[in-house]
């Protein structure tokens, strides 16, 4: 809406053809990409990532003495509030004091602040959010495991299946219900991630880690222009709306 | 046998690591906030000299000016109400739709799953307006309705799922022995339901407590300031103060960490179970 109240779609047209949302100089330019772009890119590492590491730690801990407790440390990334885990995040790749450059430094790689340059500042929010997440589907997968009976893996044991096979046979598709679970939840969260960009670079340097909630609280909260702020909210809504049909859709299944 | 024994020897052993790379960035924040900031300027990991120290601590708790203490304090002022009002508003609406029907009873459940997916950021600017045409902007109450009712969504839909899984059959008693529906309700299920509330709190409170966005948007004098919404003022203009940061981090997380140490069954319970059913 205008200000003189007539329905008008400026809004729409302003903030799709800002280069906040889509920078198309980013293609031959490097970081930023506007913060649709950067959501996408989150999501396309994240999302497989903590994906399989979540289910391959939930196998793995099944039946180790200790697996636990393991399994404890991991979840607390779930567990601290995400504003903590940001600060986390901003320290651990931290330039002299961060603990993921003593690894690169006994490696004999580069060493540096890595949330403070355009290249690598975005990737080191989403591997740092990959630390925090991945006790979600290690969770989830380990809670579907329990419910897979051990009688298929002794028949399978009979039939001489190797544990690859067991493993894309029997448990992969026995876990699928979860994995949906996981994806819907996981896509969710990478659509709405905001305390993490907020607090260990403000979307920065120059944009270059900006995300779209992000972009929507910039607008709305920083700018006051709550008309550009909104389209923002209805894109991210869309998204999320659109990643949560399987959801819906079994839950209308079952209510009937 | 001896290959199996082998066998669980290597995933120990891969266990083992990957708990310890997970550890690691807890471990040096750990450090940092115990020591003084000039013993970990080179690197948390350099144990010469070690002098720990309260002092980071202290100097959270009481910091110039975003004193910690008082964000915590306003957190739990916050966090409690915001998580008995929409339970008990929420256990009776999950009773009902997992108990009665009702018209449109599927185009509710479809509803609370549909606010399940909505982000927060889609309320933001509406409850922005409506909260300042109440004048609750900058109130706690404001903030804790709003808590409220971005929670009965999903505790409404987790307690009908576990409602589901509760037999009927003592209910059914009941009535025969006739009882009216709030008194099966308050004698004979909710005293059975203890788990799931036990699950719905512990998360309820987590989330809120965790809660950095809404408060954000709804909040801004500093004396009401919530414990999240201190960390990012704690940090330097001019130099990241890591020790002072590092505290500050471990105080704010301690709560939900506690919590999900007293309630570990509850808690993981409850992440699965809202999930998955």
């Amino acid at each position: 809406m205008d200000d003189d109240g007539k329905i008008s779609l400026s809004n729409y047209i302003e903030v799709f053809s800002s280069r906040d949302i889509l920078d198309t100089r980013g293609f031959g330019r490097g970081f930023p990409y506007g913060s649709l772009i950067h959501n996408i890119l989150w999501i396309a590492i994240h999302l497989p990532l903590t994906t399989i590491v979540g289910l391959f730690l939930a196998v793995l801990l099944r039946g180790v003495k200790g697996g636990g407790i393991v399994k404890s440390v991991i979840f607390l990334g779930m567990v601290m509030p995400m504003i903590v885990g940001g600060i986390m995040i901003r320290f651990m790749f931290e330039e002299n004091v961060g603990v993921v450059n003593l690894v690169l430094h006994i490696l004999g790689l580069e060493t540096k602040t890595w949330t403070a340059y355009p290249e690598t500042a975005l990737f080191a929010l989403i591997f740092g959010s990959v630390w925090l997440w991945t006790g979600f589907s290690m969770i989830l997968y380990s809670a579907g495991l329990e419910t897979i009976p051990s009688t298929y893996y002794e028949a399978a044991q009979i039939d001489g299946a190797s544990k690859a096979k067991m493993l894309f046979k029997i448990t992969i598709p026995l876990l699928k219900p979860i994995t949906v679970v996981v994806l819907t939840m996981t896509l969710l969260w990478e659509l709405k991630v905001f305390d993490i960009v907020y607090i260990a670079t403000m979307g920065g340097p120059g944009g270059s880690s900006n995300v779209l909630a992000l972009q929507m609280y910039l607008y709305g909260f920083r700018e006051w222009d709550f008309g550009k702020s909104a389209v923002v909210a209805v894109l991210i809504a869309g998204s999320t709306l659109l990643a949560a049909i399987p959801m819906m859709k079994s839950a209308g299944d079952e209510a009937e | 046998m001896k290959r199996t024994r082998r066998e669980t020897l290597v995933k120990t052993v891969v266990a083992w690591i990957v708990a310890l790379i997970w550890i690691l960035p807890l471990m040096g924040v750990v450090m940092t906030a115990l020591r003084p900031f000039s013993e970990v300027i080179d690197g948390w990991w350099k144990l010469e000299p070690f002098n720990a120290t309260l002092s980071n601590f202290s100097g959270a708790l009481n910091h110039r000016t975003a004193a910690l203490y008082k964000g915590m304090i306003n957190s739990l002022m916050i966090a409690i109400p915001a998580t008995i009002a929409p339970l008990l508003l929420a256990t009776l609406a999950g009773y009902g739709i997992s108990r009665y029907g009702f018209p449109l009873r599927k185009t509710f459940i479809l509803t609370v799953v549909l606010t399940l997916a909505l982000p927060q950021q889609m309320i933001a600017i509406p409850i922005f307006r409506i909260m300042s045409n109440l004048g609750l902007v900058d109130t706690f109450f404001g903030l804790i309705l709003l808590h409220t009712a971005w929670g009965i969504p999903w505790i409404t839909f987790f307690m009908r799922n576990y409602f589901k899984t509760l037999p009927a059959d003592m209910e059914e008693a009941a009535r025969i022995d006739g009882a009216g529906d709030f008194g099966i309700f308050f004698r004979v299920v909710l005293p059975n339901a203890f788990p799931a509330i036990a699950s719905a709190s512990a998360l309820q409170f987590t989330w809120v407590w965790s809660d950095f966005f809404l408060a954000l948007i709804l909040i801004y004098s500093p004396e009401k300031l919530l414990a999240t919404q201190r960390i990012p003022l704690m940090r330097g203009v001019y130099h990241v103060d890591w020790g002072l940061l590092s505290a500050a981090s471990l105080l704010v997380m301690i709560v939900p960490v506690l919590i999900y140490v007293l309630l570990q069954r509850y808690y993981v319970r409850g992440m699965v179970g809202w999930t998955i059913k």
